[in-house]
């Protein structure tokens, strides 16, 4: 059975606890990192799985044949300006300045939306003209990764209209800021992984 | 068990400090040159392989492959720093530690895969003219 | 004629291929299990309504956030499907005993794939991991001086998203069909050409929808243990359950978004027709496989090291001595936490990769061995010169010590690629894996909750059916699984439902037995239970730390206040409550604070259920359905977050009342 000494010394209690209501620190950043961390792997997967099945064409159209290399170079200005002009909100935000921050915010928006049209267009063709993600093991799998990244896109946007609305009801609160520091991370990790696909898909694609 | 709100100010806004230090611990900030020098790099970082691949200017595709990845890493590693503000220090060093982590389980995923499937591919039974010619 | 085509086409789209012929009326034994199912259920429904307990069931159960009552839910959850999967362990037992040469036993093929496919799916799905979910989600928070995990919210809402899984699994029983693939639903077999039904569909988003919650779960803990640890309290200074909860959430936050995204794929390939895993096309169904290990591997590890962190904790306490070689125990699991990755291989030698790369997955998978092997160690060096007490947790460790090291030597002897070429697909598999995980997760569970139970409800468990229990279960085990390995040293393959050779009967025979013991020795739990509550008074635990723990939970009440610790703990040592004890540590008798807690929530559990019936409409093609239902989610998530009115405070006058009242009673205990 368990004891309790009877030895009183009312200093001794103190060491053994903290006397104000205790709060530790705010896990938020740590955990969303945690997450993107887990994303990235889901991308690793998408990655293997397109560097072991990107070579079976099926006797059908290969990545010389099929990628536009404009359209991705355009695509990529998209998504790189949109990180910074996010980066340029978070420096308002910091500013406190909350107008700025949803301008800056807003154009984020409009060039992922560019990004997501751009690429909705280029799915559109490659379907239209038989190389849909059936063709062959190699279209799933660039349907599939690049495709996937698209909708990471996509639901960065729904947040950011999301925020956009809190932040115009709410200001820049503490748990506001929060959310935005973490949909940076996000949309910066989103075009880390755009880096891996222009490079690993379309360029060597293109160069096989 | 009531209801309190006390700690929200006239604007709803969070006074209190249980949440750590404003930004969160260690919260790194960008900086205006921050930004436009990352983003300068990566414009510098990816213009040039698509240029490499898309005018040809190597005779080799091999060498071409090896410096747009290399390009790629390097631009990895700006998004890293200048965007995402990767340090050391952030939540204690447990973003670099959880960051390192993935990074080794990737390589491990990837190249693990890769080194696999091409041995089992090697072990399968070749096609016979035929039949190569006759893939679906 | 077109009238009736539209009224079709109405149909299809309405119910997709859902039908009335998707209910197996022809089917006796599915239809008596939902006879049987159907009046216990509805038993269960009347006896809450008859306690008028809906309210308390909702507001203070279903809704909460609070880390121990989730925690317990979790562990309810696993014993529920336990019976489920155990069901269809005895049914196979049983088959496997008849089923020779003219008789064909009682289950025709298709439905006894679909039983060791689900037996697979919900043992470790949903009986493991929610066992080991549920374990470190009562105790972590408590062991490191915190007052909830640092996502309360999400923390309710990991569970019901693994209860939406469940439930998605037991409703393939009674609406359509189970996959008959096996627990990994290898493709071409689990594709859409050799698998049209929706056996596979409910597998997948079952999976799905749980692996959600296991993900978010392994980010809630992680944050927990790094940030939220009381003062004083470094890493090295944590509980060693801890420290395995720490590795354990590192293994899923590493693992299973790799089970998500093969899961995916596969739901590509039958869904929209692409080709990952096609036998044509491109496709490569050997890549599902290396994948899909790639998560499987580390899972194994995931249910096993909190498992190691149990025991770490009840030999210390029922050895009267400090843990022995805390270090080494520490790098031990982060070792095998690291090598994990590294072997997963071995699942498939003969899938033909090949003797190097074979001869590598072999060499790393025997090393993973050696940090076990220093940790069992460890526990003997503890126990030995210790005052041992053979309290119920320490009769499951014992059973687990002498029973995992067994288990661990035929995954040794498996590790070896010329070994396995013999042994792979065999029963010697089956009993090798079947050795670690009821050697190790099962007799580690029974042990944990033995020896946490009287924390969560203030009363211990009646001792005399814990030891029924116990020695119904090794035995059972032992007769159950030992001619396994006889059977797959003859050559006997897996998931047979019928055999030719009448000479291997015997050997069913003795494997049914061990079966029915097992059965008897979950029944004596129950009756432990029962027992247990009936005779609450008499088990009561007064002073909160009948064990003499070592650990901060004990210093808490049982069942601890909401709260957790009126204050914050102030860590100088390892075994930080022992230390307390040691020291001569004094309760604080005034001067409380009031506590800010986190409020309850329905958001949890409504979006769970919507995703459950997402994963219905995707299951049946009901499209509109599978829309609309995740659009609501979508919905749902974007309305939670309008939401920042979260937290509300206790009051101090509260705190005092309930201290003081422990004070009180402690004083009458010494008195």
């Amino acid at each position: 059975m368990s004891t309790h000494a009877m030895s009183a010394n009312a200093a001794d209690a103190n060491d053994f606890i903290v006397r104000e209501d205790h709060h530790p620190e705010n896990g938020t950043m740590l955990g969303f990192w945690l997450y993107l961390m887990s994303d990235c792997l889901i991308f690793a997967v998408l990655f293997a799985t397109y560097g072991v099945v990107g070579s079976n064409y099926a006797a059908g159209p290969s990545p010389a044949d099929l990628f536009d290399l404009d359209i991705v170079a355009v695509n990529t200005a998209m998504l790189l300006l949109s990180s910074i002009t996010y980066g340029f909100a978070m420096l308002e935000m910091a500013r406190k300045r909350t107008n700025m921050t949803l301008v800056w915010l807003a154009i984020t928006g409009v060039f992922g939306l560019c990004f997501i049209g751009i690429e909705l267009y280029e799915f559109h063709h490659l379907i239209h003209i038989g190389a849909g993600p059936q063709r062959s093991a190699f279209l799933s799998a660039f349907f599939t990764l690049v495709g996937t990244h698209g909708l990471h896109v996509s639901f960065g946007l729904i947040w950011l209209v999301t925020l956009m609305t809190q932040v115009r009801k709410h200001g820049l609160t503490t748990e506001n800021r929060r959310r935005l520091n973490c949909l940076s991370l996000f949309w910066h990790f989103l075009d880390v992984i755009w880096i891996g696909v222009f490079t690993f898909v379309y360029l060597m694609g293109v160069l096989r | 068990m009531s209801t309190v709100n006390s700690h929200l100010d006239a604007h709803g806004e969070d006074t209190r400090n249980f949440h750590g230090h404003d930004d969160g611990h260690g919260e790194a900030h960008g900086s205006f040159k921050g930004y436009v020098t990352g983003f300068l790099l990566s414009v510098v970082l990816t213009a040039i392989p698509f240029w490499l691949v898309m005018e040809e200017v190597l005779p080799s595709k091999q060498l071409t492959i090896a410096i747009v990845l290399a390009f790629a890493l390097v631009q990895v590693l700006v998004h890293m720093v200048y965007f995402l503000h990767m340090n050391t220090q952030s939540e204690g060093g447990w973003n670099m530690l959880a960051l390192i982590f993935t990074l080794i389980l990737v390589v491990i995923t990837f190249a693990g895969s890769l080194w696999v499937m091409y041995h089992m591919n090697e072990n399968m039974m070749p096609l016979s003219v035929h039949e190569a010619k006759n893939l679906p | 004629m077109t009238q009736m085509q539209d009224r079709s086409d109405l149909m299809q789209f309405l119910f997709g291929r859902l039908s009335l012929n998707a209910i197996p009326y022809h089917e006796p034994i599915i239809v008596w299990t939902f006879v049987g199912t159907a009046v216990l259920g509805m038993a269960v429904l009347a006896y809450i309504t008859r306690q008028r307990a809906w309210g308390t069931l909702w507001n203070d159960w279903f809704c909460s956030i609070d880390h121990k009552k989730i925690g317990v839910m979790y562990i309810v959850l696993g014993l529920v499907m336990l019976l489920r999967g155990f069901a269809d362990a005895i049914m196979m037992r049983a088959q496997q005993a008849i089923a020779f040469g003219d008789s064909m036993g009682y289950l025709p093929p298709h439905h006894y794939d679909q039983i060791f496919t689900a037996h697979g799916v919900i043992m470790i799905f949903f009986v493991a991991m929610p066992f080991v979910t549920g374990l470190m989600n009562y105790v972590v928070p408590l062991q490191i001086g915190a007052r909830d995990v640092a996502f309360p919210f999400l923390n309710n809402f990991s569970f019901w998203m693994t209860t939406a899984g469940a439930l998605l699994i037991m409703l393939s029983l009674f609406i359509g069909e189970f996959a008959m693939t096996g627990w990994l639903a290898y493709p071409p077999l689990s594709g859409a050409a050799y698998s049209p039904g929706v056996g596979v569909d409910y597998y997948i988003w079952g999976l799905q929808i749980a692996g959600v919650g296991t993900l978010l779960s392994g980010v809630n803990l992680i944050v927990t243990i790094v940030k939220m640890r009381a003062p004083g309290m470094t890493l090295m200074k944590m509980p060693v359950f801890t420290w395995t909860a720490l590795c354990t959430n590192v293994l899923i936050v590493a693992a299973f978004p790799i089970l998500t995204a093969v899961l995916a794929l596969l739901s590509m390939d039958r869904y929209v027709g692409t080709n990952f895993f096609t036998n044509d096309f491109g496709g490569n169904a050997m890549m599902y496989v290396n994948l899909i290990w790639i998560w499987g591997h580390p899972e194994v590890y995931i249910l096993i090291l909190p498992i190691f962190g149990v025991f770490s904790e009840i030999v210390s306490t029922f050895s009267g001595k400090r843990l022995f070689g805390y270090s080494s125990m520490v790098y031990a699991t982060v070792c095998i936490t690291i090598l994990s990755y590294l072997v997963w291989l071995h699942h498939f030698f003969t899938m033909g990769s090949g003797a190097s790369v074979n001869s590598f997955f072999g060499i790393t998978t025997m090393i993973i061995s050696i940090p076990t092997g220093a940790k069992m160690f460890n526990w003997l060096f503890t126990m030995y010169r210790g005052r041992i007490r053979f309290d119920v947790p320490m009769l499951w460790t014992m059973g687990f010590m002498l029973t995992f090291v067994g288990g661990g030597m035929t995954g040794v002897l498996l590790a070896v690629p010329p070994a396995d070429f013999v042994l792979h697909n065999s029963l010697f598999l089956i009993a090798h894996f079947h050795h670690v995980i009821i050697g190790g997760v099962v007799f580690g569970t029974f042990a944990g909750i033995n020896f946490w139970f009287p924390k969560v409800t203030g009363f211990k468990l009646d001792e005399f059916w814990g030891k029924v229990s116990f020695w119904f279960w090794i035995v059972g085990f032992y007769l159950a699984f030992m001619p396994l390995y006889v059977l797959g040293l003859m050559g006997v393959t897996r998931r047979m439902s019928h055999f030719t050779d009448p000479s291997l009967q015997i050997w069913f025979q003795i494997a049914a037995v061990g079966g029915v013991l097992v059965g008897l020795g979950i029944l004596a739990f129950i009756v432990q239970l029962v027992v247990s509550i009936r005779r609450r008074h008499e088990l009561r635990d007064k002073s909160g730390d009948p064990w003499n723990g070592r650990t901060l939970e004990w210093s808490t009440s049982s069942p601890p206040p909401a709260y957790n610790f009126a204050f914050t703990p102030r860590v100088h040592d390892q075994d930080a409550w022992w230390d307390m004890k040691q020291r001569g540590y004094q309760r604080p008798q005034s001067e409380f604070v009031p506590v800010h807690m986190p409020k309850n929530t329905a958001a949890g559990i409504v979006l769970a259920g919507i995703s459950m019936v997402c994963g219905f409409g995707l299951i049946w093609h009901i499209w509109w359905l599978a829309g609309l239902a995740f659009a609501s989610l979508v919905f749902g998530a974007i309305l939670h977050s309008f939401n920042y009115n979260r937290d509300y405070h206790i009051p101090a006058d509260e705190v005092t009342r309930v201290e003081q009242a422990r004070t009180q009673q402690l004083a009458a205990l010494q008195g």
